[in-house]
C-alpha cells in the first residue's frame, strides 16, 4: 500500500450507515422487501465515507468494473443522475446487483476502509441500490443515446443476469440484440429463484424495460434447442454471433431414500412456485406450493436461505436448515445468514440427512439425520465433515426442500453440434472472453461455471460482450 | 398471444381445440408436449399435442376438465387467446419400421396416442390401435384412429360399445391368439398403462408408456416431475415422456399425482364460485 491511499487525518470519522430494514418479526411473515434501502441524507452520508483512492482497489473487486469511486463522488456532490449514468456505463443491472450481489466479498472486501482495519468498508453496494432506484423514479424515459446501428445482430440464449448484462453492452455499441427465455417471464433466476423479499420483481421489469427502450428484443415461451437449436440461429436466422446463458437450471438431489416422496422438493421447484408462480397468493394464483407446518432445508447456500425464509413467509411454524458443517462455513452470505436467525429460522449444524422418512399415503414425515464433526481439510481448503459413529436421530417434518445445487441443464448442450463440455456437462468457455469451441458461439454464468452468483453471471455476460465486440471490429 | 382458432367439445368435459402456434407447429414431433398459462394469474400445465399442421401453423390439443385450469380452458371460446404456449418439450417418440405395433390409448390418453400412431404408420408399421373407455360417450377421436391404423379394436368397460371389457383383454387376445407384436405403446390413466405392462411384460413385448407427472417449468429446472424408472430418479419433462414400460413404478407415480388433490379442490372451487373468461360454456357441463 503507498502513502497517496492513506486516509486523511483530519477527516471525521463517520460509520458505515444502516440500511432501513423491516421489523424481523413482521417480515418473517409477508412477501414485501426486506431492506428498504439509504433515503439522500443517509445516503449522502455514506458517500462522504469514500477516499477517493487514486488506484481503486473497490474496482478490481467488481467483476463488471464499475467505476465505483467516480460514481460515489457524484453522489457526493449531489449529481445522482450523473451517478446513475456512471454505474451503466459497466452495469446494465445495478438495481439488481445494488440487492443481491456478495459486495462484502468483492468491491467492498478491497476497500481500503475496511483493508486498514480502521473500520468498516464504505457501503458500496447500498449506495449502488440507492443511485439506480433513484434514477428509476426520478428519471423515467432519459435514455442515453445510442451509437448508429453496426448491422451487426446477436443472439442470447437465456434471460438470465449473464444474458442481460450481454444485452445491455452490445445494445449500447449497436449491435442489434434478440434474446430467448423459454419460461414466460424474463429474467432466469432474478425472478424464479430469488424471492420477492430479496429482490422484487418489479425491480427486475424496470431494468428489464429499460433494455427493450433501448431497443433489445425479447421473445418468450420460446426453447431454443427444441423450436431451433444454435446452430439454426447461426445459419438460419444469420446472428453474427449467439450468446448460451442459461444458467445451471438442473436441481442435484441427495440420492438418499425417500427422495421422491411427497411434500420433498427441489429447492428450484420449491422456489418457482413461490416466486414465479406466485403460489403464496393460492387461491387467488392457481398455482399451490406445500404450506408446511415443520420444513427442513438441506444446504447452507443463498438458496436455502431464500427457501428456509420462504417456508417461514408461507406460515411455517418451524424451519430448520440442515447442514453438514458449521456456521463458519456456511456458503451464504452473511447478511443473509443473519436476516434468516433474525426471523426465526433455525440451524441444526454438523448434521447430515440420511433418509427421508415417509408414510405410506406417500408424505414425508420426517428425516433421519446423522451426526458430523469436522476433520482435515479438503480440496475446497474447508474442513471436511466426517460422520460421528452410531450418532443418529430424526427431525419430524412435512416438507423437506432440497437445496445443495444445480448441474447444467443438458438441453442446450445436447442439441448444439461441436459445442464442447465437460464431465459435469458445462460448457467449456475461456473464462476471460467467454469464447467456445465452436465458431461464433460464446457462453458464460452458471452454465460454464456451474452454480455461482448473479454477479459473476454479470460479469461473464460483459466479458463475452467485449470479446463478441473485439471480434466485430467495434 | 396463441389464438384459439376452433374449439369444440368431443365427449363430456372433454374439449378439442385448434390453436395458432406456429414456431410449435414447426417442429413438434410425436410424442412431445407444451406448456401452456391460460391468464397471468394461472398455473403452467403440460399437455400432449394431439395434432398440429405445419403449414397453417397450428396445433390441435385435447384435454379433459380436471383442475382449474382444464375447466377454465373448457370455457374458452374462437378468437380468445391463451397467454402462455411453451413447447415443443420433451423427447419424441423413438419411430422407426418395428414391424407389428399396437397402441392402447384409454381415455384422453388416446389423443397423445393419435401422433404417435400416425408416425408409427407412417413408418410403414403394421399398426394395431386398441381404445378403451369407460362407456360409449367417453370414447374420442374414434375415426380419426382408424384413419391411421391397420385394424381398430375398441371397448368399453359397460359394454355400450365395441368389445365388453378392459383394453388389456383385448391386448391379451391378440397375444393368445399368436398376433406377433414387436412393439406396444400405451397411453391412459397410470392404472390402465400399468395393466398394460403387467400383460405385455408377461409376453415379453417391449412397451412405451407416457408418464403425466406434475410439473412446473417443463425445461429440467424444477424436478417437479420426478419419476423412478429401473430404480433410477428421472425428470419426466426431459428425459421423458416416453419411458420403457417394464422400468416405471407405477405406484410412484399415481401417489405423486395425488399430492395436490386438497389444494386443487380449493382452487376448482373458488373457479366455480367465481365465473371468468367467456361463457358460452358452462364449466364442467354435459353437452
Amino acid at each position: 500500500m503507498t502513502e497517496q491511499e492513506q486516509p486523511k487525518p483530519a477527516k471525521p470519522k463517520i460509520p458505515r450507515q444502516k440500511m432501513r430494514e423491516q421489523d424481523p418479526l413482521e417480515r418473517a411473515h409477508n412477501f414485501y422487501e426486506v431492506a428498504l434501502g439509504y433515503d439522500n441524507d443517509l445516503a449522502l452520508l455514506e458517500s462522504s465515507r469514500c477516499l477517493k483512492c487514486k488506484k481503486p482497489y473497490c474496482m478490481a473487486g467488481c467483476p463488471v468494473e464499475v467505476d465505483i469511486p467516480d460514481f460515489i463522488s457524484m453522489v457526493k456532490a449531489g449529481d445522482v443522475l450523473g451517478a446513475s449514468w456512471k454505474l451503466k456505463e459497466k452495469n446494465s443491472l445495478p438495481r439488481i446487483a445494488g440487492r443481491v450481489c456478495p459486495q462484502e466479498s468483492q468491491c467492498e472486501s478491497k476497500c481500503v476502509l475496511n483493508k486498514k482495519g480502521k473500520g468498516e468498508p464504505c457501503a458500496i453496494g447500498r449506495l449502488e441500490r440507492y443511485v439506480a432506484d433513484w434514477a428509476a423514479e426520478h428519471a423515467e424515459g432519459k435514455m442515453p443515446e445510442l451509437p448508429k446501428p453496426t448491422g451487426l445482430k446477436v443472439g442470447v440464449v437465456g434471460s438470465g443476469p449473464a444474458g442481460l448484462t450481454l444485452a445491455g453492452a452490445l445494445i449500447k455499441k449497436g449491435v442489434a440484440v434478440t434474446v430467448f427465455e423459454a419460461l414466460h417471464e424474463l429474467g432466469g433466476v432474478l425472478v424464479y429463484g430469488i424471492p420477492e423479499f430479496r429482490l422484487p420483481k418489479a425491480i427486475v421489469r424496470s431494468e428489464i424495460d429499460e433494455l427493450r427502450q433501448l431497443g433489445v428484443e425479447f421473445k418468450t415461451n420460446w426453447v431454443v434447442g427444441r423450436i431451433e437449436t444454435v446452430d439454426d440461429l447461426l445459419e438460419k436466422r444469420k446472428f453474427d454471433a449467439v450468446f448460451i446463458g442459461t444458467g445451471a437450471g438442473a436441481p442435484l438431489f441427495l440420492r438418499i431414500p425417500g427422495e421422491n416422496l411427497n411434500g420433498v422438493y427441489s429447492a428450484n421447484e420449491y422456489l418457482t412456485r413461490s416466486n414465479l408462480m406466485k403460489a403464496y397468493m393460492f387461491p387467488e394464483w392457481d398455482t399451490p406450493v406445500a404450506k408446511g407446518r415443520r420444513v427442513v432445508v438441506f444446504g447452507g447456500g443463498n438458496v436455502a436461505m431464500d427457501s428456509a425464509r420462504t417456508a417461514l413467509r408461507l406460515g411455517a411454524e418451524e424451519v430448520t436448515i440442515v447442514y453438514r458443517r458449521t456456521m463458519d462455513e456456511l456458503p451464504a452470505r452473511s447478511e443473509e445468514v443473519h436476516h434468516a436467525i433474525e426471523e426465526g429460522v433455525k440451524f441444526q449444524l454438523l448434521t447430515a440427512p440420511q433418509e427421508i422418512l415417509g408414510k405410506e399415503t406417500g408424505w414425508a414425515v420426517g428425516v433421519k439425520c446423522q451426526k458430523m464433526e469436522l476433520g482435515e481439510p479438503d480440496d475446497s481448503g474447508r474442513r471436511r465433515p466426517v460422520p460421528v459413529a452410531g450418532a443418529y436421530f430424526d427431525i419430524e417434518c412435512d416438507t423437506v426442500i432440497v437445496a445443495i445445487g444445480n448441474a447444467a441443464n443438458p438441453l442446450v448442450p445436447s442439441t448444439t453440434k461441436n459445442l464442447e463440455t465437460n464431465k459435469w456437462g458445462n460448457i467449456v468457455a475461456d473464462l476471460e472472453t467467454g469464447k467456445t469451441s465452436k465458431d461464433r458461439v460464446w457462453a458464460g454464468g452458471d452454465i460454464v461455471t456451474g452454480a455461482a452468483t448473479v454477479i459473476l453471471a454479470m460479469g461473464a455476460g460483459r466479458k463475452s460482450a467485449l470479446s463478441m465486440l473485439q471480434t466485430f471490429g467495434i | 398471444m396463441f389464438e384459439i382458432l376452433a374449439k369444440e367439445r368431443i365427449g363430456p368435459g372433454v374439449n378439442r381445440a385448434v390453436i395458432s402456434a406456429p414456431d410449435i407447429a414447426r417442429a413438434h414431433k410425436p410424442g412431445q408436449f407444451i406448456i401452456l398459462r391460460t391468464q397471468e394469474n394461472g398455473e403452467r400445465i403440460p399437455l400432449t399435442v394431439a395434432d398440429k399442421d405445419a403449414e397453417k401453423g397450428t396445433i390441435t390439443l385435447v384435454w379433459q376438465e380436471v383442475g382449474v385450469t382444464t375447466y377454465y380452458m373448457g370455457t374458452m371460446c374462437p378468437g380468445d387467446k391463451l397467454q402462455d404456449l411453451c413447447g415443443p418439450l420433451g423427447k419424441p417418440t423413438h419411430i422407426e419400421k418395428f414391424g407389428t405395433v399396437v397402441g392402447v390409448g384409454g381415455g384422453i390418453g388416446v389423443a397423445p396416442l393419435y401422433p404417435i400412431t400416425k408416425g408409427m404408420h407412417d413408418a410403414g408399421n403394421h399398426v394395431i390401435t386398441i381404445l378403451g373407455a369407460r362407456t360409449e360417450g367417453l370414447l374420442i377421436m374414434t375415426d380419426d384412429m382408424k384413419k391411421v391404423s391397420d385394424e381398430t379394436l375398441i371397448a368399453t368397460d359397460d359394454g355400450s360399445f365395441g368389445i365388453h371389457g378392459f383394453v388389456t383383454q383385448v391386448l391379451q387376445g391378440l397375444i393368445d391368439k399368436g398376433t406377433k407384436i414387436d412393439l406396444c405403446a400405451a397411453i391412459g390413466p397410470v392404472p390402465m398403462m400399468r395393466a398394460v405392462v403387467k400383460v405385455t411384460k408377461a409376453a415379453n413385448i417391449p412397451t412405451v408408456v407416457s408418464l403425466n407427472p406434475i410439473m412446473v417449468d417443463g425445461t429440467g429446472m424444477c424436478g417437479a416431475c420426478r419419476v423412478e424408472v429401473g430404480g433410477k430418479t428421472m425428470f419426466g419433462c426431459v428425459d421423458g415422456p416416453e419411458f420403457d414400460g417394464f422400468e416405471v413404478d407405477f405406484d410412484l407415480l399415481m401417489k405423486r399425482l395425488a399430492m395436490y388433490k386438497g389444494p386443487e379442490l380449493i382452487a376448482l372451487n373458488k373457479f366455480r364460485e367465481t365465473p371468468r373468461g367467456c361463457e358460452c360454456e358452462i364449466p364442467g357441463g354435459t353437452s
